[in-house]
């Protein structure tokens, strides 16, 4: 195993995080050349101050005012846009998952889409048949059924690498849907399930009244429902992202061979970053199948996969908020495409495919233009100014003291 | 026995343009160490142009020579202005140019040309042979698709091997330093190879087009199918993309005939899992990948 690599204060160690996040080898990262001294801030004002230092309550602080927000965004929305909330909920965890994977470990999966038809199944099926089952139970074994199948993938995984993986992915994407056929009769065929989305507790519904003076519609208590789980689905990968797996996962991307030589067990590695997505992958689909209210095989074509991997491009690889970014352009894009092609006088039939072919070409574009993404782009910008200015203080400071010492020299 | 017999002829056919669709994924690896994972689409879309002639009212053979010809044309052009750029990049960013060409070629289609099924006809006749007292699974069409793959795998051979634009080729694939220290164009090669694979992909979409219906997504399967075909053969060797298809075209018709047809894919998957598991180099593989 490895020993975890030593631990430098603060605000060093994020800015190297950030870099390595960014695959930006070759560069040095601005927290070394700060120095652990000089990157600390000399006077903290305000709101700051209360800003704790651990980044587990940082990022427990960070979700809980993400969901105070969605609770006002709910309250001030119109019901179409609270779906497109709801809709934007179930995509958030699974491409943070896929972030996961493909931006932080380095594979490529195709096979997201049919990981969440597993999650969904799983969900339609034991709110089917199970009376009274609470949701968090349902959700639960959901995650752990599609984990279950990230292992036996991910074990195959481990042993492929780049193209290899995205072929059986692939393959695991278009033949999934075909085994809703074959089991006709337990999964409903072409037709798909519907699902029971879960109702609301009477005292979760008096209390959200309590709190925010309006009732607790059904829809608003799933989209309350699929954020709560969607962020801590963040919460969880943030951690992890930064703990030792997050930075395992990496070195593995960078260099499997000095991975390796640094006692990384690339197998193992590999199938756990595979697991921890696919289980990602799994919350999504359970909460598409209740937000949607209907677990059906044409809803997980190749296509879903592909769009997911357009989302953690335009994001940017490996980072968790251009996965919520991404996300969002999925949800609001989408409608907004289609809806200018039908401007433009397409039919309905030719302005639906619009959509693909825009991604396709972003896709493409992207990664000639701009491979970190939109947060990727931005960071190494930042990052990029933030060097070159520590760079001129030092050595505007290096000049200084140097003309002190020949001024004493002389003297 | 008889049902036997009909399925291994149909597995026949069926591999045998599986091959060759496998065949197009190994040309363009070695040329470019990239999986195209659009060559389908790209496949699909030139399929879709031979068939705009024959609606246009011209014969299947002026239909064949549009979609070949094109086929060479969105190959070529695809390397030189998308693929080059990405070429000595991170493997996963290639793999993620070939997915948008994927879903950008079948969303193009399904714009211009209807996504919905269509007719395509056959160059020859779709009722199966008599022998004798009995009727085989096998059509003129079937004769026809396998002649052609058979001619076009020769004619790759032979370029292959006997003429100096194949040396340049194969120079260009093994080595592209010392290659182009010999003085061969490696640029033109490797665009020369994508759309060769442009060239025999439009050869096989139109082939498993013929007789049967087309859709924007009809070649997603044939991709699949191709790749574990080309995996199944080690991705860089012809003759084993060419068996890998066999492999693959036999358990299909097997698996359809005698399971259920919805359960292909899964049996596809499950055969590159296991060969990947076992050979991670394929079937035929001799060579050792080199780490450092």
């Amino acid at each position: 195993m490895t020993s975890p690599t030593p631990e430098q204060p603060g605000q060093d160690e994020a800015a190297q995080d950030e870099a390595a996040e960014l695959g930006t080898s070759g560069k040095q990262p601005a927290g070394a050349i700060a120095g652990p001294t000089s990157g600390v801030p000399s006077s903290t004002s305000g709101l700051v101050r209360y800003w704790p230092e651990s980044t587990l309550l940082q990022h427990v602080l960070l979700m809980l005012l993400a969901f105070v927000g969605i609770v006002l965004l709910i309250e001030s929305l119109g019901g179409f846009q609270v779906s497109q909330l709801a809709q934007m909920a179930y995509y958030v965890p699974a491409v943070a998952g896929l972030t996961l994977l493909t931006g932080v470990n380095g594979q490529i999966s195709l096979g997201h889409g049919a990981l969440m038809a597993v999650g969904a199944y799983t969900t339609a099926l034991l709110l089917m048949h199970v009376e009274g089952i609470p949701y968090s139970v349902v959700l639960l074994t959901s995650v752990l059924t599609t984990a279950l199948v990230g292992v036996v993938v991910g074990a195959a995984a481990s042993r492929l690498h780049g193209p290899y993986l995205a072929g059986a992915t692939l393959a695991l994407a278009v033949g999934l849907p075909g085994l809703t056929l074959y089991f006709e009769h337990e999964l409903g065929g072409e037709q798909g399930l519907r699902v029971q989305p879960p109702q609301a507790p009477e005292w979760f519904g008096s209390a959200y009244f309590f709190v925010t003076g309006t009732d607790l519609t059904g829809s608003k208590y799933v989209t309350l429902v699929c954020w709560a789980a969607a962020l801590v689905v963040l919460l969880l990968l943030s951690n992890l992202l930064k703990s030792r797996f997050g930075r395992m996962w990496r070195a593995v991307r960078d260099d499997e061979v000095a991975a390796q030589l640094a006692g990384i067990n690339l197998g193992r590695n590999r199938v756990l970053a595979f697991v921890v997505s696919a289980a990602c992958a799994g919350v999504g689909g359970s909460l598409l199948a209740i937000v949607v209210r209907l677990a059906s095989p044409v809803g997980f074509t190749i296509v879903l996969s592909i769009f997911l991997l357009v989302a953690i491009v335009i994001g940017g690889l490996g980072s968790l908020t251009g996965a919520v970014l991404g996300s969002a352009l999925l949800v609001f894009l989408i409608p907004f495409v289609t809806d200018t092609g039908l401007g433009a006088g397409l039919s309905s039939a030719q302005a639906a495919n619009l959509a693909p072919l825009v991604f396709g070409i972003f896709l493409i574009v992207i990664m000639l233009a701009a491979p970190q993404g939109v947060v990727g782009t931005i960071r190494l910008k930042y990052l990029t100014r933030k060097a070159a200015r520590q760079m001129a203080a030092l050595q505007q400071q290096a000049a200084a003291t140097g003309g002190a010492q020949r001024d004493g020299g002389a003297g | 026995m008889q049902q036997f017999v009909n399925l291994t002829l149909n597995g026949i056919v069926l591999g045998a343009v599986y091959g060759a669709f496998a065949l197009t994924l190994v040309l363009i690896y070695r040329a470019t160490r990239i999986i195209n994972f659009g060559q389908g689409a790209m496949a699909m879309f030139s399929t879709y142009l031979g068939l705009q002639v024959v609606q246009a009212g011209y014969s299947y053979w002026l239909a064949l020579l549009v979609a070949l010809v094109s086929g060479f044309v969105i190959g070529g052009v695809v390397e030189r202005v998308v693929v080059r750029p990405v070429e000595k990049g991170p493997e996963i960013n290639a793999v993620i140019v070939t997915l948008g060409l994927f879903i950008g070629f079948i969303a193009l289609a399904a714009i211009l040309f209807g996504n919905t099924f269509e007719s395509f006809p056959a160059p020859f006749a779709l009722s199966g042979i008599t022998v004798g007292e009995t009727n085989v699974a096998i059509t003129p069409n079937d004769l026809y698709r396998l002649a052609a793959v058979l001619v076009a795998m020769a004619a790759l051979a032979a370029l292959f091997r006997f003429t100096d634009l194949g040396l340049q080729l194969r120079a260009a694939a093994f080595g592209q330093e010392v290659a182009r220290l010999l003085g061969v164009r490696v640029g033109r090669m490797l665009t020369l190879g994508w759309a060769m694979a442009g060239f025999f992909g439009a050869l096989a979409g139109m082939l498993i087009a013929g007789g049967g219906l087309v859709s924007p997504n009809f070649m997603d399967f044939v991709i699949v199918f191709g790749f574990v075909a080309a995996v199944l053969g080690g991705l860089d060797s012809f003759l084993g993309a060419v068996v890998g298809g066999l492999i693959l075209g036999l358990t299909n018709t097997y698996v359809a005939g005698y399971l259920d047809s919805s359960l292909v894919t899964m049996a596809a998957l499950a055969i590159l899992v296991t060969v990947l598991l076992l050979r991670p180099g394929g079937l035929f593989s001799s060579s050792v990948a080199r780490k450092v």
